[in-house]
Protein backbone atom coordinates (compact mmCIF):
# COMPACT_ATOMS: atom_id res chain seq x y z
CA UNK A 1 0.00 0.00 0.00
CA UNK A 2 2.82 2.80 0.69
CA UNK A 3 4.81 1.64 -1.93
CA UNK A 4 1.58 1.93 -4.51
CA UNK A 5 1.23 5.16 -3.00
CA UNK A 6 5.07 6.30 -3.66
CA UNK A 7 4.16 5.12 -7.53
CA UNK A 8 1.22 6.85 -7.37
CA UNK A 9 2.86 10.01 -6.34
CA UNK A 10 5.44 9.73 -8.55
CA UNK A 11 3.41 9.28 -11.83
CA UNK A 12 1.23 12.63 -10.49
CA UNK A 13 4.55 14.50 -10.34
CA UNK A 14 5.66 13.18 -14.19
CA UNK A 15 2.14 14.60 -14.79
CA UNK A 16 2.14 18.33 -13.45
CA UNK A 17 5.79 18.86 -14.00
CA UNK A 18 5.29 18.05 -18.14
CA UNK A 19 4.09 20.86 -20.15
CA UNK A 20 2.00 17.92 -22.18
CA UNK A 21 -0.71 18.07 -19.02
CA UNK A 22 -0.68 21.26 -19.18
CA UNK A 23 -1.82 21.59 -23.13
CA UNK A 24 -3.71 18.42 -22.94
CA UNK A 25 -6.02 20.25 -19.62
CA UNK A 26 -6.25 23.32 -21.80
CA UNK A 27 -7.60 21.75 -24.67
CA UNK A 28 -9.55 19.72 -22.76
CA UNK A 29 -11.08 22.50 -20.93
CA UNK A 30 -11.17 24.49 -24.54
CA UNK A 31 -12.87 22.08 -26.29
CA UNK A 32 -15.44 21.61 -23.76
CA UNK A 33 -15.92 24.95 -22.98
CA UNK A 34 -16.92 25.45 -26.51
CA UNK A 35 -19.29 22.53 -26.73
CA UNK A 36 -20.78 23.83 -23.63
CA UNK A 37 -21.07 27.19 -25.09
CA UNK A 38 -22.47 26.21 -27.82
CA UNK A 39 -25.46 23.46 -26.59
CA UNK A 40 -26.32 26.50 -24.29
CA UNK A 41 -26.87 28.64 -26.92
CA UNK A 42 -29.00 26.43 -28.83
CA UNK A 43 -30.66 25.62 -26.02
CA UNK A 44 -31.13 29.20 -25.20
CA UNK A 45 -32.48 30.52 -28.84
CA UNK A 46 -35.11 27.43 -28.86
CA UNK A 47 -36.22 28.60 -25.86
CA UNK A 48 -36.17 32.05 -26.64
CA UNK A 49 -38.16 31.29 -29.99
CA UNK A 50 -40.49 29.23 -28.35
CA UNK A 51 -41.19 31.96 -26.00
CA UNK A 52 -42.11 34.66 -28.79
CA UNK A 53 -43.91 31.66 -30.86
CA UNK A 54 -46.50 31.64 -27.83
CA UNK A 55 -46.73 35.12 -27.48
CA UNK A 56 -47.60 35.87 -30.72
CA UNK A 57 -50.31 32.78 -31.55
CA UNK A 58 -51.08 33.00 -27.49
CA UNK A 59 -50.31 29.47 -26.85
CA UNK A 60 -49.03 28.05 -23.54
CA UNK A 61 -45.01 28.17 -23.33
CA UNK A 62 -43.81 24.51 -23.91
CA UNK A 63 -41.68 22.98 -21.14
CA UNK A 64 -38.07 23.23 -22.02
CA UNK A 65 -36.12 20.39 -19.45
CA UNK A 66 -32.88 21.76 -18.85
CA UNK A 67 -31.48 18.30 -17.63
CA UNK A 68 -33.02 16.36 -20.84
CA UNK A 69 -32.02 18.93 -23.82
CA UNK A 70 -28.55 20.28 -22.10
CA UNK A 71 -26.78 18.64 -19.70
CA UNK A 72 -27.51 15.00 -21.18
CA UNK A 73 -26.46 15.78 -24.33
CA UNK A 74 -23.16 17.71 -23.08
CA UNK A 75 -22.76 14.21 -20.98
CA UNK A 76 -22.30 12.29 -24.62
CA UNK A 77 -20.21 15.16 -25.77
CA UNK A 78 -17.50 14.64 -22.72
CA UNK A 79 -17.61 10.74 -22.97
CA UNK A 80 -16.81 11.51 -26.58
CA UNK A 81 -14.05 13.97 -26.30
CA UNK A 82 -12.77 11.71 -23.60
CA UNK A 83 -12.24 9.17 -25.62
CA UNK A 84 -9.94 11.10 -28.11
CA UNK A 85 -8.06 12.53 -25.01
CA UNK A 86 -7.26 10.13 -22.77
CA UNK A 87 -5.09 8.22 -24.73
CA UNK A 88 -3.16 11.14 -24.69
CA UNK A 89 -2.90 10.55 -20.77
CA UNK A 90 -2.42 6.85 -20.74
CA UNK A 91 0.06 6.59 -23.41
CA UNK A 92 3.14 7.70 -21.22
CA UNK A 93 2.17 5.85 -18.40
CA UNK A 94 4.08 2.73 -18.76
CA UNK A 95 6.08 2.97 -22.22
CA UNK A 96 8.44 6.07 -20.95
CA UNK A 97 9.78 4.11 -18.15
CA UNK A 98 10.55 1.24 -20.97
CA UNK A 99 11.89 3.74 -23.14
CA UNK A 100 14.20 5.51 -20.45
CA UNK A 101 15.22 2.21 -18.80
CA UNK A 102 13.73 3.29 -15.65
CA UNK A 103 12.25 -0.45 -15.46
CA UNK A 104 15.12 -1.56 -14.33
CA UNK A 105 14.99 0.39 -11.00
CA UNK A 106 11.35 -0.67 -10.61
CA UNK A 107 11.74 -4.34 -11.22
CA UNK A 108 14.90 -4.49 -9.13
CA UNK A 109 13.59 -3.00 -5.96
CA UNK A 110 10.76 -4.69 -3.74
CA UNK A 111 8.00 -3.38 -5.28
CA UNK A 112 5.39 -5.87 -6.80
CA UNK A 113 3.58 -5.75 -9.96
CA UNK A 114 0.67 -4.71 -8.36
CA UNK A 115 2.27 -1.80 -6.23
CA UNK A 116 3.13 -0.55 -10.10
CA UNK A 117 0.48 -1.30 -12.16
CA UNK A 118 -2.19 -0.01 -9.37
CA UNK A 119 0.10 3.40 -8.68
CA UNK A 120 0.11 4.19 -12.50
CA UNK A 121 -3.54 3.57 -13.05
CA UNK A 122 -4.82 5.69 -9.85
CA UNK A 123 -2.40 8.62 -10.88
CA UNK A 124 -3.71 8.30 -14.74
CA UNK A 125 -7.83 8.23 -12.99
CA UNK A 126 -6.99 11.25 -10.80
CA UNK A 127 -5.60 13.28 -14.10
CA UNK A 128 -8.59 12.75 -15.81
CA UNK A 129 -10.94 14.27 -12.55
CA UNK A 130 -8.69 16.98 -12.81
CA UNK A 131 -8.77 17.30 -16.77
CA UNK A 132 -13.26 17.02 -15.88
CA UNK A 133 -13.37 19.65 -13.20
CA UNK A 134 -13.29 22.95 -15.57
CA UNK A 135 -16.57 21.40 -16.80
CA UNK A 136 -17.92 20.88 -13.75
CA UNK A 137 -17.37 24.92 -13.53
CA UNK A 138 -19.43 24.96 -16.41
CA UNK A 139 -22.20 23.48 -15.00
CA UNK A 140 -22.33 25.29 -11.95
CA UNK A 141 -23.26 27.94 -13.77
CA UNK A 142 -26.49 26.50 -14.99
CA UNK A 143 -27.35 26.35 -10.98
CA UNK A 144 -26.27 29.72 -10.66
CA UNK A 145 -28.63 30.86 -13.46
CA UNK A 146 -31.19 28.23 -13.38
CA UNK A 147 -32.52 25.58 -11.56
CA UNK A 148 -31.84 21.82 -13.26
CA UNK A 149 -31.54 18.27 -11.38
CA UNK A 150 -28.74 18.24 -9.20
CA UNK A 151 -28.81 13.97 -9.20
CA UNK A 152 -28.24 13.73 -13.35
CA UNK A 153 -25.15 15.53 -12.98
CA UNK A 154 -24.01 13.63 -10.37
CA UNK A 155 -24.57 9.97 -12.53
CA UNK A 156 -23.15 11.79 -15.30
CA UNK A 157 -19.77 12.62 -13.75
CA UNK A 158 -19.85 8.99 -12.23
CA UNK A 159 -20.42 7.54 -15.31
CA UNK A 160 -17.57 9.51 -17.13
CA UNK A 161 -15.76 8.52 -14.31
CA UNK A 162 -16.17 4.71 -14.93
CA UNK A 163 -15.76 5.22 -18.71
CA UNK A 164 -12.49 7.04 -18.11
CA UNK A 165 -11.63 3.79 -16.17
CA UNK A 166 -12.10 1.89 -18.33
CA UNK A 167 -10.19 3.70 -20.60
CA UNK A 168 -7.41 4.46 -18.63
CA UNK A 169 -7.18 0.74 -17.82
CA UNK A 170 -7.00 -0.41 -21.26
CA UNK A 171 -4.76 2.00 -22.54
CA UNK A 172 -2.41 1.86 -19.71
CA UNK A 173 -2.48 -2.20 -21.12
CA UNK A 174 -1.59 -1.02 -24.31
CA UNK A 175 1.00 1.66 -22.98
CA UNK A 176 2.94 -1.56 -21.20
CA UNK A 177 3.17 -3.05 -24.41
CA UNK A 178 5.90 -0.70 -26.03
CA UNK A 179 8.66 1.59 -25.35
CA UNK A 180 6.89 4.21 -28.48
CA UNK A 181 4.41 6.40 -27.04
CA UNK A 182 3.06 7.37 -30.22
CA UNK A 183 2.41 3.90 -30.71
CA UNK A 184 1.20 3.67 -27.60
CA UNK A 185 -1.44 7.00 -27.98
CA UNK A 186 -2.72 5.34 -31.23
CA UNK A 187 -3.20 1.45 -30.13
CA UNK A 188 -5.37 2.91 -26.87
CA UNK A 189 -7.14 5.02 -28.95
CA UNK A 190 -7.75 2.22 -31.29
CA UNK A 191 -8.73 0.19 -28.63
CA UNK A 192 -10.90 2.54 -27.03
CA UNK A 193 -12.70 3.47 -30.17
CA UNK A 194 -13.29 -0.56 -31.20
CA UNK A 195 -15.15 -0.64 -27.53
CA UNK A 196 -17.52 2.23 -28.47
CA UNK A 197 -18.65 1.20 -32.34
CA UNK A 198 -18.75 -2.63 -31.27
CA UNK A 199 -22.57 -2.09 -30.54
CA UNK A 200 -23.02 -1.06 -33.74
CA UNK A 201 -22.31 -4.45 -35.86
CA UNK A 202 -24.25 -5.99 -33.32
CA UNK A 203 -27.47 -5.14 -35.73
CA UNK A 204 -25.34 -7.35 -38.28
CA UNK A 205 -24.80 -10.52 -36.00
CA UNK A 206 -27.13 -13.24 -35.52
CA UNK A 207 -28.56 -13.18 -31.71
CA UNK A 208 -26.46 -14.82 -29.55
CA UNK A 209 -23.75 -12.48 -30.77
CA UNK A 210 -25.68 -9.59 -31.08
CA UNK A 211 -26.02 -9.72 -27.31
CA UNK A 212 -22.78 -10.28 -26.24
CA UNK A 213 -21.11 -7.01 -28.86
CA UNK A 214 -24.15 -4.86 -26.96
CA UNK A 215 -23.29 -5.97 -23.75
CA UNK A 216 -19.54 -5.03 -24.48
CA UNK A 217 -20.36 -1.59 -25.85
CA UNK A 218 -18.96 0.62 -23.59
CA UNK A 219 -21.90 3.64 -24.83
CA UNK A 220 -24.83 0.87 -24.60
CA UNK A 221 -23.39 1.03 -20.65
CA UNK A 222 -23.27 4.91 -20.63
CA UNK A 223 -26.65 5.91 -21.52
CA UNK A 224 -28.25 5.47 -17.86
CA UNK A 225 -25.83 7.79 -16.10
CA UNK A 226 -26.28 10.34 -18.75
CA UNK A 227 -29.86 10.26 -17.89
CA UNK A 228 -29.50 10.22 -14.45
CA UNK A 229 -30.07 6.71 -13.50
CA UNK A 230 -27.50 4.93 -11.66
CA UNK A 231 -28.05 0.89 -12.41
CA UNK A 232 -25.68 -1.34 -10.45
CA UNK A 233 -25.44 -3.63 -13.75
CA UNK A 234 -23.89 -1.03 -15.89
CA UNK A 235 -21.49 -0.09 -12.64
CA UNK A 236 -20.09 -3.55 -12.73
CA UNK A 237 -19.97 -3.29 -16.52
CA UNK A 238 -17.53 -0.79 -16.19
CA UNK A 239 -15.52 -2.23 -13.00
CA UNK A 240 -14.92 -5.13 -15.02
CA UNK A 241 -14.14 -3.69 -17.99
CA UNK A 242 -11.46 -1.46 -15.66
CA UNK A 243 -10.45 -4.75 -14.19
CA UNK A 244 -9.60 -6.53 -17.09
CA UNK A 245 -7.46 -3.94 -18.53
CA UNK A 246 -5.48 -3.64 -15.08
CA UNK A 247 -5.23 -7.55 -15.06
CA UNK A 248 -3.94 -7.48 -18.92
CA UNK A 249 -1.48 -4.90 -17.49
CA UNK A 250 -0.37 -7.13 -14.57
CA UNK A 251 -0.11 -9.97 -17.10
CA UNK A 252 2.18 -8.21 -19.47
CA UNK A 253 4.39 -7.12 -17.16
CA UNK A 254 5.08 -10.49 -15.30
CA UNK A 255 5.33 -11.79 -18.89
CA UNK A 256 9.25 -10.46 -18.75
CA UNK A 257 9.39 -13.67 -16.17
CA UNK A 258 8.46 -15.74 -18.08
CA UNK A 259 10.56 -14.58 -22.01
CA UNK A 260 13.41 -17.10 -20.76
CA UNK B 1 27.12 -13.85 0.11
CA UNK B 2 26.57 -14.17 -3.59
CA UNK B 3 26.78 -18.09 -4.98
CA UNK B 4 26.28 -18.36 -9.04
CA UNK B 5 25.42 -21.69 -10.12
CA UNK B 6 25.68 -22.56 -13.73
CA UNK B 7 23.70 -19.43 -15.30
CA UNK B 8 22.82 -19.86 -18.83
CA UNK B 9 20.50 -17.30 -20.11
CA UNK B 10 19.08 -17.10 -23.94
CA UNK B 11 17.31 -14.16 -26.05
CA UNK B 12 15.74 -16.46 -28.51
CA UNK B 13 18.38 -18.29 -29.83
CA UNK B 14 21.34 -15.87 -28.81
CA UNK B 15 23.20 -17.37 -26.02
CA UNK B 16 24.16 -14.57 -23.65
CA UNK B 17 25.78 -16.67 -21.35
CA UNK B 18 26.39 -20.10 -20.70
CA UNK B 19 27.76 -22.21 -17.54
CA UNK B 20 28.51 -19.15 -15.27
CA UNK B 21 29.50 -19.94 -12.21
CA UNK B 22 31.24 -18.11 -9.28
CA UNK B 23 31.03 -16.99 -5.55
CA UNK B 24 31.30 -13.91 -4.01
CA UNK B 25 32.49 -13.91 0.25
CA UNK B 26 30.68 -11.74 2.75
CA UNK B 27 32.94 -8.16 2.01
CA UNK B 28 34.22 -8.83 -1.08
CA UNK B 29 34.82 -6.73 -3.80
CA UNK B 30 34.20 -8.93 -6.99
CA UNK B 31 35.22 -7.50 -10.47
CA UNK B 32 33.26 -8.64 -13.34
CA UNK B 33 35.70 -8.12 -16.52
CA UNK B 34 35.25 -8.70 -20.03
CA UNK B 35 34.63 -6.69 -23.79
CA UNK B 36 31.38 -5.25 -24.25
CA UNK B 37 28.90 -7.90 -25.18
CA UNK B 38 30.41 -10.81 -23.08
CA UNK B 39 27.61 -11.31 -21.05
CA UNK B 40 28.18 -9.03 -17.67
CA UNK B 41 25.28 -6.99 -17.97
CA UNK B 42 23.07 -10.33 -18.72
CA UNK B 43 24.68 -11.69 -15.61
CA UNK B 44 23.96 -8.73 -13.55
CA UNK B 45 20.60 -8.38 -14.79
CA UNK B 46 19.68 -11.98 -13.56
CA UNK B 47 21.21 -11.76 -10.03
CA UNK B 48 19.31 -8.42 -9.08
CA UNK B 49 16.20 -10.53 -10.25
CA UNK B 50 15.31 -7.71 -13.42
CA UNK B 51 15.01 -11.16 -15.91
CA UNK B 52 15.24 -15.17 -14.91
CA UNK B 53 17.87 -17.09 -16.52
CA UNK B 54 17.39 -19.85 -19.39
CA UNK B 55 18.65 -22.12 -16.46
CA UNK B 56 21.30 -22.49 -13.35
CA UNK B 57 20.55 -21.39 -10.30
CA UNK B 58 21.42 -18.46 -8.23
CA UNK B 59 21.27 -17.07 -4.75
CA UNK B 60 22.04 -14.00 -3.41
CA UNK B 61 22.09 -13.21 0.15
CA UNK B 62 20.95 -16.23 1.32
CA UNK B 63 17.75 -15.81 -1.17
CA UNK B 64 16.93 -17.92 -4.14
CA UNK B 65 16.88 -15.33 -7.14
CA UNK B 66 13.79 -17.84 -8.51
CA UNK B 67 12.26 -18.70 -5.50
CA UNK B 68 11.97 -14.83 -3.15
CA UNK B 69 12.96 -12.44 -5.46
CA UNK B 70 11.68 -9.90 -2.91
CA UNK B 71 13.56 -11.16 -0.40
CA UNK B 72 16.42 -10.67 -2.54
CA UNK B 73 15.04 -7.34 -4.01
CA UNK B 74 14.94 -6.16 -0.58
CA UNK B 75 19.16 -6.61 0.31
CA UNK B 76 20.09 -5.11 -3.29
CA UNK B 77 21.22 -2.33 -4.56
CA UNK B 78 21.71 -2.03 -8.30
CA UNK B 79 23.03 0.87 -10.16
CA UNK B 80 22.36 0.01 -14.31
CA UNK B 81 24.32 0.84 -17.08
CA UNK B 82 21.78 3.47 -17.81
CA UNK B 83 21.24 4.83 -14.46
CA UNK B 84 17.53 4.68 -13.98
CA UNK B 85 16.60 8.24 -13.50
CA UNK B 86 13.33 10.45 -14.26
CA UNK B 87 14.44 13.49 -15.63
CA UNK B 88 12.08 15.27 -14.77
CA UNK B 89 11.80 15.30 -10.66
CA UNK B 90 14.44 16.77 -8.58
CA UNK B 91 17.21 14.51 -6.89
CA UNK B 92 15.61 15.37 -3.43
CA UNK B 93 12.18 13.72 -4.91
CA UNK B 94 14.18 10.97 -7.08
CA UNK B 95 15.77 9.75 -3.62
CA UNK B 96 12.67 9.89 -1.82
CA UNK B 97 10.67 7.97 -4.24
CA UNK B 98 13.48 5.47 -4.55
CA UNK B 99 13.74 4.51 -0.42
CA UNK B 100 9.82 4.51 -0.54
CA UNK B 101 9.64 1.53 -2.90
CA UNK B 102 12.47 0.51 -1.24
CA UNK B 103 11.07 0.16 1.85
CA UNK B 104 13.00 2.23 3.99
CA UNK B 105 10.80 2.83 7.08
CA UNK B 106 9.17 6.43 6.98
CA UNK B 107 10.75 7.51 10.34
CA UNK B 108 14.25 6.95 8.97
CA UNK B 109 13.75 8.21 4.87
CA UNK B 110 15.30 11.88 5.71
CA UNK B 111 18.90 10.12 7.47
CA UNK B 112 18.95 6.99 5.16
CA UNK B 113 18.56 10.20 2.07
CA UNK B 114 21.28 12.21 3.66
CA UNK B 115 23.76 9.86 4.19
CA UNK B 116 23.64 9.06 0.80
CA UNK B 117 24.00 11.93 -0.62
CA UNK B 118 26.76 12.23 1.38
CA UNK B 119 28.34 9.32 0.56
CA UNK B 120 27.72 10.13 -3.66
CA UNK B 121 28.63 13.73 -3.03
CA UNK B 122 25.16 15.18 -4.48
CA UNK B 123 24.88 18.12 -1.41
CA UNK B 124 25.37 20.71 -3.84
CA UNK B 125 23.02 19.42 -6.13
CA UNK B 126 20.40 18.21 -4.45
CA UNK B 127 17.68 20.15 -5.30
CA UNK B 128 18.22 20.21 -8.88
CA UNK B 129 16.00 18.80 -11.54
CA UNK B 130 18.13 15.47 -12.40
CA UNK B 131 17.76 16.17 -16.22
CA UNK B 132 19.57 19.31 -16.37
CA UNK B 133 23.00 17.84 -14.15
CA UNK B 134 25.93 16.76 -15.66
CA UNK B 135 26.36 12.96 -16.98
CA UNK B 136 28.96 12.91 -14.16
CA UNK B 137 26.70 14.06 -11.44
CA UNK B 138 23.90 11.68 -13.27
CA UNK B 139 25.75 8.50 -12.30
CA UNK B 140 26.10 9.92 -8.85
CA UNK B 141 22.68 10.25 -8.04
CA UNK B 142 22.52 6.67 -9.31
CA UNK B 143 25.02 5.15 -7.08
CA UNK B 144 23.40 7.20 -4.35
CA UNK B 145 20.14 5.31 -5.50
CA UNK B 146 22.03 1.65 -5.27
CA UNK B 147 22.95 2.95 -1.81
CA UNK B 148 19.84 3.90 0.13
CA UNK B 149 18.29 1.00 1.59
CA UNK B 150 22.07 0.41 2.94
CA UNK B 151 21.99 -3.18 0.80
CA UNK B 152 24.15 -5.94 1.77
CA UNK B 153 25.12 -6.42 -1.68
CA UNK B 154 25.58 -4.14 -4.42
CA UNK B 155 25.65 -4.45 -7.77
CA UNK B 156 27.26 -1.73 -10.21
CA UNK B 157 26.92 -1.80 -14.07
CA UNK B 158 30.09 -0.27 -14.92
CA UNK B 159 30.20 3.03 -12.65
CA UNK B 160 32.81 4.75 -13.86
CA UNK B 161 31.51 5.13 -17.26
CA UNK B 162 31.50 8.74 -18.64
CA UNK B 163 32.91 10.50 -15.69
CA UNK B 164 35.97 12.61 -16.01
CA UNK B 165 39.60 11.33 -14.29
CA UNK B 166 38.86 13.15 -11.10
CA UNK B 167 35.30 11.58 -10.90
CA UNK B 168 36.34 8.57 -11.43
CA UNK B 169 38.99 8.34 -8.74
CA UNK B 170 36.26 9.47 -6.48
CA UNK B 171 33.81 7.18 -7.37
CA UNK B 172 36.58 4.49 -6.99
CA UNK B 173 37.45 5.35 -3.52
CA UNK B 174 34.06 5.08 -2.58
CA UNK B 175 33.75 1.81 -4.01
CA UNK B 176 36.74 0.70 -2.08
CA UNK B 177 35.52 2.27 1.08
CA UNK B 178 32.38 0.57 0.52
CA UNK B 179 33.89 -3.10 0.36
CA UNK B 180 34.09 -4.98 3.66
CA UNK B 181 30.30 -3.29 5.00
CA UNK B 182 28.71 -4.55 1.51
CA UNK B 183 29.24 -7.24 -0.56
CA UNK B 184 29.83 -5.73 -4.42
CA UNK B 185 29.91 -6.98 -7.66
CA UNK B 186 31.01 -4.38 -10.31
CA UNK B 187 31.32 -4.44 -13.79
CA UNK B 188 33.89 -3.29 -16.44
CA UNK B 189 35.55 -3.12 -19.34
CA UNK B 190 38.52 -0.46 -18.08
CA UNK B 191 41.21 -2.93 -16.79
CA UNK B 192 43.31 -0.49 -14.21
CA UNK B 193 39.76 0.12 -12.75
CA UNK B 194 39.98 -3.87 -11.57
CA UNK B 195 43.50 -3.81 -10.33
CA UNK B 196 42.21 -0.56 -8.48
CA UNK B 197 39.19 -1.69 -6.85
CA UNK B 198 38.56 -5.46 -6.80
CA UNK B 199 39.75 -8.19 -4.45
CA UNK B 200 39.04 -10.84 -6.85
CA UNK B 201 38.68 -10.76 -10.74
CA UNK B 202 35.73 -12.67 -12.50
CA UNK B 203 36.91 -12.65 -16.40
CA UNK B 204 34.14 -13.33 -19.27
CA UNK B 205 34.82 -13.28 -22.95
CA UNK B 206 31.42 -14.13 -25.02
CA UNK B 207 29.33 -15.55 -22.41
CA UNK B 208 31.65 -18.05 -20.76
CA UNK B 209 33.89 -17.46 -17.85
CA UNK B 210 37.51 -17.71 -18.76
CA UNK B 211 39.36 -17.27 -15.49
CA UNK B 212 38.82 -16.26 -11.74
CA UNK B 213 41.25 -14.97 -9.64
CA UNK B 214 42.73 -12.13 -7.76
CA UNK B 215 44.17 -9.43 -10.09
CA UNK B 216 48.10 -10.68 -8.77
CA UNK B 217 46.79 -14.10 -9.08
CA UNK B 218 46.18 -14.19 -12.70
CA UNK B 219 49.21 -12.36 -13.56
CA UNK B 220 51.36 -15.17 -11.38
CA UNK B 221 49.54 -17.66 -12.60
CA UNK B 222 48.97 -17.31 -16.48
CA UNK B 223 52.38 -16.64 -17.02
CA UNK B 224 54.99 -19.47 -16.43
CA UNK B 225 57.90 -16.72 -17.96
CA UNK B 226 59.06 -13.88 -16.73
CA UNK B 227 59.85 -10.47 -18.34
CA UNK B 228 62.99 -8.22 -18.00
CA UNK B 229 63.57 -5.01 -19.50
CA UNK B 230 67.24 -4.04 -20.30
CA UNK B 231 68.51 -0.88 -21.87
CA UNK B 232 72.06 -0.64 -23.17
CA UNK B 233 73.96 1.48 -25.37
CA UNK B 234 76.66 0.10 -27.79
CA UNK B 235 76.47 -1.92 -30.83
CA UNK B 236 73.68 -3.87 -31.29
CA UNK B 237 74.89 -6.85 -33.02
CA UNK B 238 77.51 -7.50 -30.24
CA UNK B 239 74.24 -7.36 -27.89
CA UNK B 240 72.31 -9.68 -29.52
CA UNK B 241 75.23 -12.26 -29.93
CA UNK B 242 75.45 -11.94 -26.00
CA UNK B 243 71.90 -12.51 -25.51
CA UNK B 244 71.66 -15.29 -27.76
CA UNK B 245 74.05 -17.14 -25.47
CA UNK B 246 71.77 -17.93 -22.93
CA UNK B 247 69.34 -20.54 -23.15
CA UNK B 248 67.00 -18.91 -20.60
CA UNK B 249 65.94 -16.90 -22.81
CA UNK B 250 62.71 -17.59 -25.33
CA UNK B 251 61.59 -14.23 -26.62
CA UNK B 252 63.42 -11.40 -27.43
CA UNK B 253 62.07 -7.97 -28.81
CA UNK B 254 64.27 -5.05 -29.45
CA UNK B 255 63.43 -0.86 -29.64
CA UNK B 256 65.34 1.58 -30.45
CA UNK B 257 65.53 4.59 -28.37
CA UNK B 258 66.44 8.14 -29.00
CA UNK B 259 69.27 8.95 -27.16
CA UNK B 260 71.16 6.04 -29.19
CA UNK B 261 70.69 3.31 -26.53
CA UNK B 262 68.97 -0.11 -27.12
CA UNK B 263 65.93 -1.70 -25.37
CA UNK B 264 65.08 -5.10 -25.26
CA UNK B 265 62.40 -6.51 -23.84
CA UNK B 266 62.92 -10.41 -23.72
CA UNK B 267 61.20 -13.27 -21.77
CA UNK B 268 62.89 -15.69 -19.65
CA UNK B 269 62.09 -18.82 -17.76
CA UNK B 270 64.51 -18.20 -14.63
CA UNK B 271 65.53 -15.04 -13.44
CA UNK B 272 69.11 -14.57 -14.91
CA UNK B 273 69.74 -11.26 -14.11
CA UNK B 274 72.96 -11.51 -12.31
CA UNK B 275 74.25 -13.30 -15.11
CA UNK B 276 73.39 -11.24 -17.67
CA UNK B 277 74.33 -8.57 -15.86
CA UNK B 278 77.89 -9.51 -16.05
CA UNK B 279 77.82 -10.51 -19.29
CA UNK B 280 76.92 -7.28 -21.03
CA UNK B 281 79.82 -5.60 -18.74
CA UNK B 282 81.94 -8.39 -19.35
CA UNK B 283 81.19 -7.61 -23.24
CA UNK B 284 82.09 -3.78 -23.13
CA UNK B 285 78.35 -2.70 -23.25
CA UNK B 286 76.51 -0.09 -21.19
CA UNK B 287 74.33 -1.69 -18.52
CA UNK B 288 71.22 1.57 -17.92
CA UNK B 289 68.56 -0.68 -16.89
CA UNK B 290 67.58 -3.85 -15.89
CA UNK B 291 64.62 -4.66 -14.07
CA UNK B 292 62.00 -7.57 -14.19
CA UNK B 293 58.60 -6.41 -15.50
CA UNK B 294 55.06 -8.19 -14.67
CA UNK B 295 52.42 -8.50 -17.06
CA UNK B 296 49.22 -6.04 -16.65
CA UNK B 297 46.05 -7.63 -16.55
CA UNK B 298 45.46 -5.64 -19.98
CA UNK B 299 47.64 -8.38 -21.50
CA UNK B 300 46.33 -11.46 -19.23
CA UNK B 301 43.08 -10.57 -20.57
CA UNK B 302 43.82 -9.78 -24.25
CA UNK B 303 45.60 -13.43 -23.97
CA UNK B 304 42.66 -15.26 -22.83
CA UNK B 305 40.09 -13.28 -25.23
CA UNK B 306 42.10 -14.14 -28.30
CA UNK B 307 43.04 -17.63 -27.07
CA UNK B 308 39.06 -18.25 -27.25
CA UNK B 309 38.52 -17.39 -30.80
CA UNK B 310 41.10 -19.19 -31.62
CA UNK B 311 39.74 -22.47 -30.32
Amino acid sequence: MKKTLAVYQKELKHFFYSPIAYIVIAAFAIITGVFFYLYLSSFVEAAFMDMIRSQQFRTPPQKFNINLQLIRPYFWNLALISLFVLPLVTMRLYSEEKRSGTVELLYTTPLTTTNIVLGKFFAGLTFYVVMLLPTMFYQALLFIYGNPEFWPVFSGYLGLILLGSAFIGGGLFISSLTENQIIAAIGGFGLALLLWVIGWAANFSGPGLAAVLNYLSVINHFEDFAQGVIDSQHVIFYLLLTTFGIYLTYRSVESIKWRA
Amino acid sequence: MIEVKNLTRYYGDKMAIRDVSFTVQKGEVLGLLGPNGAGKTTTMRILTCYMPPTSGEARVAGYDIWEQPLEVKKRLGYLPENPPLYNDLRVSEYLEFVARIKEVPSNKLKSAISSAVEKAGLTEVYRQVIGSLSKGFKQRVGLAQALLNEPEVLILDEPTVGLDPRQIIEIRELIKSLGGEHTIILSTHILPEVEMTCGRVVIINKGEVVAEDTPEGLTRRLKGTERLVIEMDGDGEVAEKVLQKFPEITAIQKEAQKNGHIRYTIEVTSDIRRDLARAIVDNGLGLYELRTESYSLEEIFLDLTTKEEVA
